[in-house]
């Protein structure tokens, strides 16, 4: 099998499985008061360590929670009510047009539900957001601020640090989903207000995520409980999930300056080969700024569902990278807010590399692609 | 020898049991599930409606189970145009159409057929109940379920590359085996009515689409007897719902003889005005020799008539050996030699008997 969807979720590291599977035989919840809670909590707070450490950040600023879509629903629903709480006039939210789901849905729902004001930040063609853009839409009625590291769909890095920086001069809280970018960028850092991070695409477990909550930052919970999480998110830590992932984010920091460069050269090496077989193919997202480990094409006239259907029959695994909605996709909304038409944007793939990822799976995407497209385009669209 | 086969799994018992007996023919089975509304409701509420997300989960967990690859293939905005608008058309313009069988002749066997066939894939296989021998079509053998109706229209060229392994088996025990292949819609209820209206309100689905058109509603010889709010809903036979203010003289039921959508009218009348005994079918499509004395089939599930049949220019001639009553415009007569489909035409003119 080929697999080149490591963006969907990536095999978890042995090591990371090593860990995770020593605690699942162990009793003990971290709260508890005696011995084996106590042995627990300090594994949650050695792995608490270590991920502050790979995402420069202090212990205390990482908030644990069960995946990335719940870390993203606590910074943009709990920073947006604690701002307006503490400044009513403030009701704004600007989120860049490309974010993902758990962001931008979560964003419309506070425009439905709260009355929040929700403003996309345009992006350009390769996908990328402008300060300037966001300069000239910021003001001291927003609320919250939020644009992704790297795109999930086109790859494209964002300048983030230009964006954060921007929002903190207009006293606005920043969030970035990082899901994407961490375990392939060097992320986190002092300028953010709120960062998103996911366990299982960064070779750990599936149901855990971290939100990196600067200190003095203080959504509003979304979850209420026992208040484990600093009071800001509860439910009983997850120890072997959160060793799994202290594991995996210690090797992607450790082997990141090896495992960035290998990926690259895999990724160009499957961008040209793409485009070799079939030259008429559209590289999506920037080629320059994009994680090392993402190509994405448009394949002008082909349904993206029947080229993957078509690989998958090849044993390739890859992605539409759009949305299902009902089991139907929809044009993406990212292609659409790059200013693709629907056409393009429904007869695009994704495909991702990752740490298990050779040279051997882009041999097998290169020889697959082009009779691959040609029967596609033959079917055409329905 | 091996086929590559799509078979179209509607989240229902027949069509999971069908890409099961496929696959374990032998042939390559792919599943797709047809999404054919753009808003899907998230559950199924009873018999009516399909392709809600649980029907599409359903077929997904059935392909699961079979071990078969699976998709959902959005083909709503071809349903919409071929098989809905045709609904309203074929209504608004005063006949009766017949939705299931437009989607085998227009989607199943068509839409998907097409994109199958160029996506590699030799045939459709669908659960209708129904059996290809030798390039023809003949009735399943249960025949309380057989659907060779609906499938009549369908041409030579469009069946070559259907396959129904339903066919051979009544539906109680295609039940039976689906439990027994562990195919968690055994006992999933059967769908009837028309798919896309959900609430089986056909009359306010078409009133929403057509609007209201109030008109006159007469006898035989012209006497206004009563209003409508469009003619297009009514359909030829029907008793129910005519909200006439004053009996017939004789006080017998009275019922929907025909419909003139020229001049919005709706004709009413005694039982057996309903009574024909010849009908014009036009746009025959043949899957066998034609024969003269055959049997007609004029709707659904309904009765079969001894007739003669003989072609005259385009269209069919059917003259019927006994009186059939209600015979609407727009339903397809199928015509059959024994259990053997010999063609299908679109009722044109049905020609009462005159006293």
């Amino acid at each position: 099998m080929t697999y080149l969807d490591h963006a969907a979720t990536t095999p978890m590291l042995p090591e990371a499985v090593e860990a995770m599977a020593a605690e699942l035989s162990r009793v003990g919840n971290p709260s508890s008061l005696h011995a084996p809670g106590r042995r627990a909590r300090r594994v949650v707070e050695e792995s608490r360590e270590i991920i502050a450490e790979a995402f420069h950040a202090r212990p205390s600023e990482v908030i644990f929670t069960g995946g990335g879509t719940e870390a993203d629903n606590l910074a943009v629903k709990g920073l947006f009510w604690a701002r307006r709480d503490a400044d009513p006039r403030r009701n704004r939210i600007l989120a860049s047009a490309i974010e993902h789901h758990a962001v931008l849905d979560a964003v419309h729902w506070l425009a439905d539900h709260e009355g929040a004001r929700v403003e996309l930040i345009e992006v350009d063609e390769l996908g990328r957001v402008h300060p300037e853009t966001l300069e000239q839409m910021i003001g001291d009625d927003v609320a919250l601020t939020t644009v992704m590291w790297a795109n999930n769909e086109v790859g494209t890095v964002q300048p983030v640090a230009a964006l954060a920086a921007l929002a903190r001069a207009h006293g606005v809280p920043f969030h970035s989903d990082a899901v994407q970018a961490a375990g392939q960028l060097d992320v986190g850092g002092t300028a953010f207000d709120a960062l998103t991070i996911s366990g299982h695409k960064i070779g750990g477990p599936l149901g855990v995520g971290v939100l990196l909550l600067a200190r003095g930052v203080d959504p509003v919970p979304v979850l209420h409980g026992g208040g484990q999480e600093r009071d800001v998110r509860s439910g009983t830590l997850d120890t072997p999930a959160i060793a799994g992932m202290a594991v995996a984010v210690q090797l992607d920091v450790a082997r990141r300056a090896e495992s960035t460069a290998r990926l690259t050269r895999l990724r160009d090496e499957l961008i040209g080969r793409v485009l070799a077989a079939v030259p008429d193919a559209i590289l999506n997202g920037d080629p320059v700024d994009r994680l090392p480990g993402n190509a994405h094409f448009s394949f002008p006239g082909c349904e993206g569902d029947a080229l993957l259907m078509l690989l998958d029959a090849r044993g390739i695994a890859c992605s539409t990278g759009s949305a299902c909605s009902a089991g139907v996709s929809q044009p993406s909304h990212v292609l659409l807010a790059m200013g693709a038409d629907a056409q393009r944007a429904r007869g695009s793939l994704r495909f991702t590399l990752g740490h298990t990822s050779t040279s051997a799976d882009v041999d097998a995407l290169a020889e697959a692609i082009g009779p691959v497209v040609e029967r596609a385009r033959r079917a055409g669209f329905s | 020898m091996a086929l590559r086969v799509l078979a179209a799994m509607s989240g229902g018992v027949d069509s999971a049991v069908a890409a099961a007996r496929a696959a374990e023919a032998g042939h390559e089975v792919t599943g797709v599930h047809m999404a054919l509304s753009s808003n899907p409701k998230s559950y199924r509420t009873g018999a009516r409606g399909c392709c809600t997300l649980e029907d599409s989960r359903d077929a997904r967990r059935a392909a699961d189970v079979i071990g078969i690859p699976f998709y959902v293939w959005d083909l709503a905005e071809r349903f919409d145009r071929d098989v809905v608008q045709d609904f309203v058309a074929e209504y608004a313009a005063g006949r009766t159409p017949n939705p299931c069988l437009r989607c085998n002749e227009k989607i199943k066997f068509a839409a998907l057929l097409e994109k199958g066939r160029a996506l590699g894939f030799d045939v459709v296989c669908t659960g209708h109940y129904a059996r290809l021998t030798d390039g023809e079509l003949w009735r399943g053998i249960d025949a309380g379920k057989d659907q060779s109706y609906v499938l009549a229209v369908c041409t030579k060229e469009q069946l070559a590359h259907a396959m129904f392994p339903l066919g051979d088996t009544s539906k109680a025990d295609i039940r039976l085996e689906a439990e027994r292949r562990g195919l968690q819609v055994a006992d999933k209820p059967d769908s009837h009515d028309v798919c896309f209206i959900a609430d089986g309100d056909t009359q306010g689905f078409l009133a929403s689409r057509l609007g209201s058109a109030p008109g006159r509603i007469v006898d035989a010889d012209g006497n206004l007897l009563g209003e409508h709010e469009g003619a297009y809903g009514y359909t030829v036979g029907q008793r129910k719902g005519l909200r006439l203010g004053h009996p017939a003289a004789d006080g017998k039921p009275r019922y929907v003889l025909d419909i003139s959508p020229v001049t919005n009218t709706v004709t009413v009348g005694p039982r057996e005005a309903l009574d024909v005994t010849e009908i014009i079918a036009e746009r025959p499509v043949w899957l066998a020799q034609p024969v003269a004395d055959c049997q007609v089939q004029l709707r659904a599930h309904g009765e079969v008539y001894d007739c003669t049949a003989s072609l005259e220019g385009d269209a069919v001639r059917i003259a019927l050996h006994t009186p059939a009553r209600g015979v609407a415009r727009g339903q397809a007569a199928v015509l059959y030699d024994g259990d053997r489909v010999i063609g299908s035409a679109t009722i044109a003119v049905a020609d009462r008997v005159t006293a």
